[in-house]
């Protein structure tokens, strides 16, 4: 499904990411972890398609589709959802208008027919519930004034409307308490199929023993240093990234 | 005594005396540092012409407010149209009528030409020259229940559009002035120079809403000078709606004269072209215990420029006073700019001032967090900039949302 190729990404100059290779197929969890400044954020955000930050080298492909020059919608059109570390607040534009806009906006690029606002929210409102979302807060601003498990918690509520074939989860599991980190995996769960796939990105593997991994991988400045199962996850937690650095001679 | 023609002729003479004396002020002055008068006073705008009188009633048509219920009084290039105009109030009047006749002089004498200043060049040139408009008096509790309609629509010509707004105790109006160009099509034409003078006097607990909607092409101009007295525990709001223009400049004078004072100023400006929307407002705060909020948001793009300065004065005797005034702008291109002054002067302890201005551009992070969920960068942007104005369009200005909308290329 998600092909990365010697992926080389720079930020004002300073190269993030190193040559970074990743291949995930439908029906499989991948886990990216990572000590802090390793580029996690990074490449999940070039995924996604925002512009500041510079491919200096390399290629994504999505489903066989060279998307490294497309627009952060049409990458959304194709089924790519980032669930954001920690998404912006925006004044004035309510949690309930951006879903409509969004479902509405995604239908039109599919050439289906828009749905009714009455039907968005019939939605909206059962995701909520299972989320614990107080409804009040579909009507304020989004993420505006918003705690950190709010915040991810309305994430969590956009990926189950929007219902997207590639999800990648930026540490969704720090600000959540463990019921809303357990009601949380479960929707991600829930998004588990044939057609899908996740990559999660995280520090604690707290989240993954909810979501079980397929594979974890290991990123330290900028490249991929080691691959495996989850079994990796949870050694880290014991050795920590030093002991694998010197494992892998990095 | 003279009659109240021979009251306005004799105040049209000293105005003029004064005018010829003092001329237009220059960009040396300091409240026209930043708004060149020069472009716009030297072109042909066919001041001695009589137009041909057309009839501009298809047109008119077109530009008024579709199912609003108002009392409307409508002039077009300083003519009043009397076929679509609506004047059911017994309390609304042209000043014209005001002026040829007995039964209006006490209160003429009293507020006309009195509110405003008489050694400003433009308030002095409209005096000189104004012979219509129009003139409200609300009687002690008089409640108006529709908004009245005040539609000055140009195509052409310099213009001397006068209003005088008079509420006795415990009244309440609303109020929509309109500044509307006729034929925004063949902007060419429209070499226009609009010089509006209004007054406004607000009597003890007596209630205004004022709504100004001024939408000039880009070779007109408006010179919009308003001047408001408050007396006690009465209440003033006003909404301000630049779009456009060679250049608007609205000097918005604004007394409170008594105490427990309420005054709601905000203003929204857009221009993606070029020219100018100046924004001068004083806020003088003279007595104890009241209240201003002042809020000016404006979207500039292509060459505009925008001006915003804010006086605020608080006299000594003004404690316990609350006055709030900020500027928010964006600048959607490279060559727009703005400048931005506030200027508090405060002589009172125990009061509460602020301000704030801020210029800036769409948030790219915001913009990539929306497109990121499928929403193209247009609509994307769209959005950004109606929760942009949101703040200054309430609820009830739906009828003023469709103007701004369009004005924006914004697509219903």
């Amino acid at each position: 499904m998600l092909k990365i190729i010697d992926l080389h990404v720079s930020l004002e100059n300073k190269e993030i990411l190193k040559g970074v290779n990743l291949e995930i197929q439908a029906n499989q969890v991948h886990a990216l972890m990572g000590p802090n400044g390793s580029g996690k954020s990074t490449l999940s955000s070039v995924i996604a398609g925002k512009k500041e930050y510079k491919v200096t080298k390399g290629a994504i492909f999505f489903e066989k589709k060279n998307i490294l020059d497309m627009s952060p919608e049409s990458r959304a059109h194709l089924g790519i959802f980032l669930s954001f570390q920690d998404p912006v607040d925006i004044p004035g534009i309510s949690v309930i208008n951006f879903i409509i806009t969004a479902v509405n906006s995604l239908r039109k690029a599919k050439k289906m027919e828009e749905i009714t606002s009455v039907e968005i929210l019939k939605k909206v409102r059962k995701y909520s519930k299972i989320l614990g979302i107080d409804e009040k807060i579909l009507y304020r601003s989004l993420n505006e004034g918003f705690s950190g498990g709010e915040k991810k918690r309305n994430e969590i509520l956009q990926m189950s409307i929007l219902n997207p074939k590639f999800i990648i989860l930026d540490e969704t599991d720090s600000g959540l308490d463990i019921d809303s980190l357990r009601v949380v995996s479960n929707l991600i769960n829930a998004m588990r199929s044939i057609k899908n796939a996740i990559l999660i990105i995280t520090h604690y593997q707290r989240i993954l023993e909810y979501v079980t991994p397929d594979y974890v991988h290991i990123l330290d400045n900028g490249k991929i240093i080691k691959s495996g199962g989850k079994e990796i996850a949870f050694n880290l937690d014991k050795m920590g990234y030093e002991c694998i650095r010197k494992e892998h001679k990095v | 005594m003279e009659k109240t023609s021979e009251y306005i002729y004799r105040l049209q003479c000293i105005a003029f005396d004064f005018f010829r004396k003092k001329g237009f002020p220059s960009s040396r002055e300091e409240d026209w540092k930043y708004t060149d008068l020069k472009k716009i006073l030297s072109k042909e705008y066919g001041f001695f012409l009589t137009e041909k009188q057309e009839d501009r009633s298809e047109d008119i048509k077109k530009n008024l407010f579709k199912n609003f219920d108002s009392y409307r009084i409508i002039f077009v290039n300083g003519v009043f149209h009397s076929s679509l105009s609506k004047i059911m109030d017994k309390n609304v009047f042209r000043l014209y009528d005001a002026f040829s006749s007995s039964r209006h002089q006490s209160i003429i004498e009293k507020f006309y030409a009195k509110i405003a200043p008489k050694k400003e060049s433009f308030v002095a040139l409209n005096t000189s020259f104004a012979k219509d408009g129009v003139y409200v008096y609300l009687p002690k509790k008089t409640l108006v229940k529709k908004p009245i309609e005040i539609l000055y629509f140009f195509t052409s010509k310099i213009n001397f559009p006068r209003n005088l707004i008079v509420l006795e105790e415990d009244s309440f109006v609303q109020i929509i002035e309109r500044h509307q160009c006729l034929n925004k099509k063949n902007e060419a034409l429209n070499n226009a120079l609009n010089n509006s003078v209004t007054e406004i006097y607000a009597s003890t607990n007596s209630k205004i809403k004022y709504l100004k909607i001024q939408d000039c092409p880009v070779k007109s101009s408006l010179m919009d000078n308003t001047f408001i007295v408050q007396k006690k525990n009465s209440s003033f709001s006003i909404h301000t709606f630049s779009i456009q223009g060679s250049l608007i400049r609205n000097n918005l004078h604004l007394s409170q004269n008594d105490e427990g004072v309420n005054s709601q100023l905000k203003g929204l400006s857009i221009s993606l072209k070029e020219g100018i929307i100046d924004h001068h407002t004083f806020v003088d705060h003279r007595y104890p215990t009241c209240n201003s909020y002042e809020l000016y948001k404006s979207i500039f793009s292509g060459k505009a420029k925008g001006v915003f300065n804010g006086k605020i004065v608080v006299s000594k005797k003004a404690k316990k006073i609350n006055a709030f005034q900020k500027s928010v702008n964006i600048l959607l291109s490279k060559e727009s700019c703005i400048n931005a002054k506030p200027q508090l002067e405060i002589f009172a302890d125990d009061v509460k001032c602020s301000h704030g201005c801020t210029v800036g551009q769409l948030s790219e992070s915001a913009l990539f967090y929306l497109r990121s969920r499928g929403i193209p960068e247009k609509k994307a942007k769209d959005l950004m900039l109606l929760s942009f104005i949101k703040e200054i369009l309430d609820d009830d200005m739906e009828f003023i949302g469709k103007i701004v909308r369009k004005n924006l290329n914004i697509l219903e």
